[in-house]
């Protein structure tokens, strides 16, 4: 989680003067800006063969041959794929993993952004590396990386047998498994996809499917008793720990809990269910019908439907409120519990509930071809060239918001507006 | 026997063999029964009671023209040999029947959809042929070549069998190779809030590199805002809409799609490429419940024709060959994209000889709805199945053209095989090989 109390939240503005990278740097990728908003960074060209990222204006010590996949951490520290004499490692501010791999993608980060982990390839074989240590065994292939909330295991979807290219009875027996910090469940299927740890990091559930046809959760190794003509990624009630998913039959989609129906109610599509923090809630998105699209909660949609599509489905910290992005034709708004904003934007992101309860929603969005903010159906008076998205001070009165305009980035802690 | 005069009927497919010695008549009497009682309704019903046997839908199909007007070929033949008997019987058929029906729903239709005009009810055999594909694939039965493309499509979300690794490297990897030409030339992974998301086929990565690299060069110059996932999803082809699996093929288009709404691009341009645009277009956005794609979806075709219309692309020479070009039934038929393809051809090229039919009436290229999919052991009856595609070749090149210009990777594939059999010597290009070699490029690009 983002401790978000020890920034600084006074009324005012920090600028970092990113007008002068151009002129510095031959080349300047995209800009990336920290969750607390007091770095902004970028990967820059220092010449053809030379790459290095830039903090607030400050070079890494060790420029690099190539870098990808800037991004900082929920605990703003700046990461980066980085690659020199053709090996590939991760660094955290400058500072590199000890091992260096023949690639390495796919950076995963704890909650409290301490950990991370990653993908690698090492002479053509397959496993996660967590804070630079690799896996014990490794494999043919690996897909849907995980690392658990807290940072402490890693998991993917393995191939553990081999069934060549052509090889369709070999593969239709199962190949596929996933592993848990380099070991492999003892049992193997057609397909793995999508594996999710429970919050505690103990449990670890997945999409299967055991033959062509026959689809259904498996957890911790061992598959619901139930078979499906195809189910979505499931999620794990934090306090429970039991496990729900959607699972198709009969042409229809229902919620299953732990291999039995959890919602009567058939949708023609559903999924990306979330849990209330306190587990007491299960909203997801569906279609009601074919083409129309709504959030429902706890097996009851909301009385709006949209025809583009639904997205985005957050809880309030408090499991109260919920807020959604609807499109229709070509745009976005914001649905908060159910209420659709008058707004209608190009783009939108997720939505950010404030802490403090009131169920305020804060979102950056984009209309007539410029960023801005926009709270409770209300409009920053001002757009920018580019932004990031907001953050609420932990009383909810102020917002955080990141900016860049033609004279660099800004950083403004505002009241709520 | 020599492979090369092999009939269709004497082909074999290991994996089809495998899976009909496996089934027994009851299995096959409860598929059909499935599918046809669970997953067919009004639409079904209503082309089985309307077809009067009249055959006017003969003349449209390739099949049949090629064939010299065998009647097997013919459109309502193909329904004849399969559905009709499947339904008569209430599923009571055998193995035989069941080998013969994966012969004409996989390899002797092209899912083109060309015979629906010419049938006065507006029947659409492609979809008849579509129910019967849906059966073998319940059955097992798809052939090897396409089932081992659909496990692909499954275990990696594209249709090669390519890596996540090796997908970023590949980019990387061309993106060097286009600095030595554009320095500042970049594949920008992952660009959150880009305009476009670019996605392509998977035998792009793997063999045909270079049309990443010209697209990062049309889309420098053109100084489009573009971004491609380094995650899956980048890949937007489809085989398991064409083995009738469509639990995979909604799996495969929903991580599509979601790769470009967690990117928060405007729309997703997609390359030349037409079974792709079918599936994310048409078919597995509706299997998902999205009447429409929920992100916008522009193919290369109208994505060059506004890049050329707009004047961010300008052609610095136009190419010095006359070209004849193929029209790909999924985005001519299924997107009405003729037009552009032409506007796109008269900005090239000065010379355009068209085939006769053309546009929404073309012939197929013999290898769509994954009829090439199913692999070397029908290559030869799909060569023969499409004669009339390569009477079209022969005259246009009688007429002069040099250079065949065909946007779309299946087709690409199929007209090689044409032309190579019957040594016609036509050079096969995609539209971007043409602009990229024709267009404007910044000052100081080697
Ligand atoms: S869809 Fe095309 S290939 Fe199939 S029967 Fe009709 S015309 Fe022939
Ligand atoms: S043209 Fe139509 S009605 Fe006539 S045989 Fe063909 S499908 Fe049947």
């Amino acid at each position: 989680m983002v401790v978000s109390s020890a920034w600084d939240w006074s009324i005012g503005e920090k600028r970092v003067d990113t007008k002068s990278w151009t002129e510095r740097f031959l080349q300047v990728q995209e800009y990336q800006v920290s969750a607390d908003g007091e770095s902004v960074a970028a990967i820059v060209a220092l010449d053809d063969q030379a790459f290095n990222v830039c903090v607030n204006g400050a070079l890494w010590d060790t420029p690099f041959d190539k870098i990808w996949r800037l991004r900082f951490t929920p605990d703003s520290r700046a990461t980066a794929l980085v690659s020199a004499d053709g090996q590939w490692t991760l660094a955290v501010n400058g500072q590199t993993w000890p091992e260096s791999f023949d690639y390495i993608w796919h950076p995963l980060v704890s909650e409290n952004g301490q950990h991370i982990a990653a993908a690698i390839q090492q002479g053509g074989r397959y496993a996660m590396a967590l804070d630079g240590e690799v896996w014990p065994n490794d494999f043919g292939t690996i897909a849907y990386s995980a690392l658990s909330p807290s940072g402490d295991r890693t998991a993917g979807a393995v191939q553990v047998k081999v069934a060549d290219s052509g090889q369709l009875e070999a593969f239709q027996e199962g190949t596929f498994s996933a592993a848990v910090d380099g070991t492999a469940w003892g049992s193997t299927f057609v397909n793995v996809w999508h594996l999710v740890f429970s919050p505690d990091g103990q449990h670890l559930a997945a999409e299967v499917r055991q033959s062509l046809y026959d689809y259904t959760i498996v957890v911790d190794g061992k598959p619901w008793p139930q078979q499906y003509t195809c189910v979505w990624a499931p999620s794990f009630d934090p306090v429970t720990g039991h496990v729900v998913a959607p699972v198709r039959k009969d042409g229809h989609w229902k919620m299953a809990q732990d291999g039995e129906l959890l919602w009567q109610r058939p949708f023609a599509q559903l999924w990306q269910q979330r849990f209330s923090p306190d587990g007491s809630r299960l909203a997801a998105i569906a279609a009601t019908a074919f083409g129309r699209w709504t959030v429902v909660v706890d097996g009851h949609p909301w009385p709006v439907t949209f025809a583009g599509m639904v997205s985005d489905l957050t809880f309030s910290p408090d499991g109260r409120h919920i807020a959604a992005l609807a499109k229709e034709k070509d745009h976005w708004t914001v649905v908060v519990d159910g209420k659709p904003w008058q707004h209608r934007f190009e783009r939108a992101w997720p939505p950010v509930f404030a802490p403090d309860g009131s169920g305020s929603v804060a979102v950056k969005v984009e209309m007539d071809g410029a960023f801005t903010f926009a709270v409770d159906d209300r409009i920053w008076p001002h757009a920018f060239e580019r932004n990031w998205e907001p953050f609420f001070s932990p009383d909810g009165r102020r917002l955080l918001l990141p900016t860049m305009n033609q004279n660099g980035y800004c950083r403004k802690v505002v009241e709520k507006f | 026997m020599n492979e090369r005069h092999k009939e269709p009927s004497e082909i074999m497919d290991d994996g089809v063999e495998a899976a009909l010695s496996r089934l027994t008549p009851e299995k096959i009497q409860a598929v059909i029964n499935s599918v046809l009682k669970g997953e067919t309704g009004a639409r079904f019903k209503a082309y089985m009671d309307t077809c009067i046997h009249c055959g006017l839908c003969s003349e449209a199909c390739q099949f049949f023209l090629s064939r010299d007007r065998d009647p097997h070929y013919s459109p309502v033949g193909k329904v004849k040999q399969t559905v009709w008997p499947m339904v008569k019987n209430k599923g009571r058929v055998d193995t035989d029947f069941i080998r013969r029906a994966v012969r004409i729903a996989h390899t002797e239709c092209n899912l083109c959809k060309r015979c629906v005009a010419f049938c006065p009810f507006g029947i659409d055999i492609a979809y008849l042929m579509t129910v019967v594909r849906r059966i073998i694939h319940k059955l097992g039965a798809t052939p090897l070549y396409l089932q081992d493309t659909a496990h692909s499509h499954a275990s990696t979300m594209n249709q090669m069998w390519v890596k996540e690794d090796e997908w970023i490297d590949t980019l990387q990897w061309q993106e060097d190779e286009a600095r030595a030409e554009i320095p500042s030339l970049r594949i920008p992974l992952d660009k959150e809030g880009a305009e476009i998301m670019y996605s392509v086929i998977a035998p792009e990565p793997k063999f045909q590199a270079q049309l990443i690299y010209q697209a990062a060069a049309i889309m420098h110059v053109a100084g489009v805002d573009w971004t491609m996932p380094s995650d899956i999803g980048w890949d937007n082809s489809d085989m398991a809409m064409f083995t009738g699996d469509y639990e995979i093929m909604g799996r495969i288009k929903r991580t599509h799609f979601e790769a470009a709404t967690r990117l928060r691009v405007k729309k997703i341009v997609m390359g030349e490429c037409g079974h792709a645009f079918r599936s994310v277009y048409d078919t597995g956005n509706r299997w998902l419940g999205w009447a429409q794609p929920p992100v916008p979806i522009v193919h290369a075709i109208a994505f060059y024709y506004d890049l050329l219309k707009t004047g961010k692309l300008r052609i610095a020479r136009k190419y010095s060959h006359p070209v004849t070009l193929h029209d790909p039934c999924n985005v001519v038929r299924g997107g009405g994209l003729h037009e552009k393809a032409r506007y796109v051809v008269h900005q090239l090229c000065d010379n355009l000889i068209e085939m006769h039919p053309n546009r929404e009436h073309n012939y197929c290229c013999g290898a769509g709805g994954g009829v090439i999919n199913c692999g070397p052991p029908y290559k030869n009856a799909r060569v023969a199945g499409n004669r009339v595609k390569a009477e079209q070749l022969f005259d246009a090149k009688s007429r002069g053209a040099h250079t065949l210009i065909a946007p779309c990777h299946n087709c690409h594939s199929g007209l090689h095989d044409i032309v190579h059999h019957h040594g016609i010597d036509l050079e096969i290009k995609f539209f971007s090989d043409i602009i990229y070699e024709c267009m404007e490029k910044p000052d100081g690009s080697e």
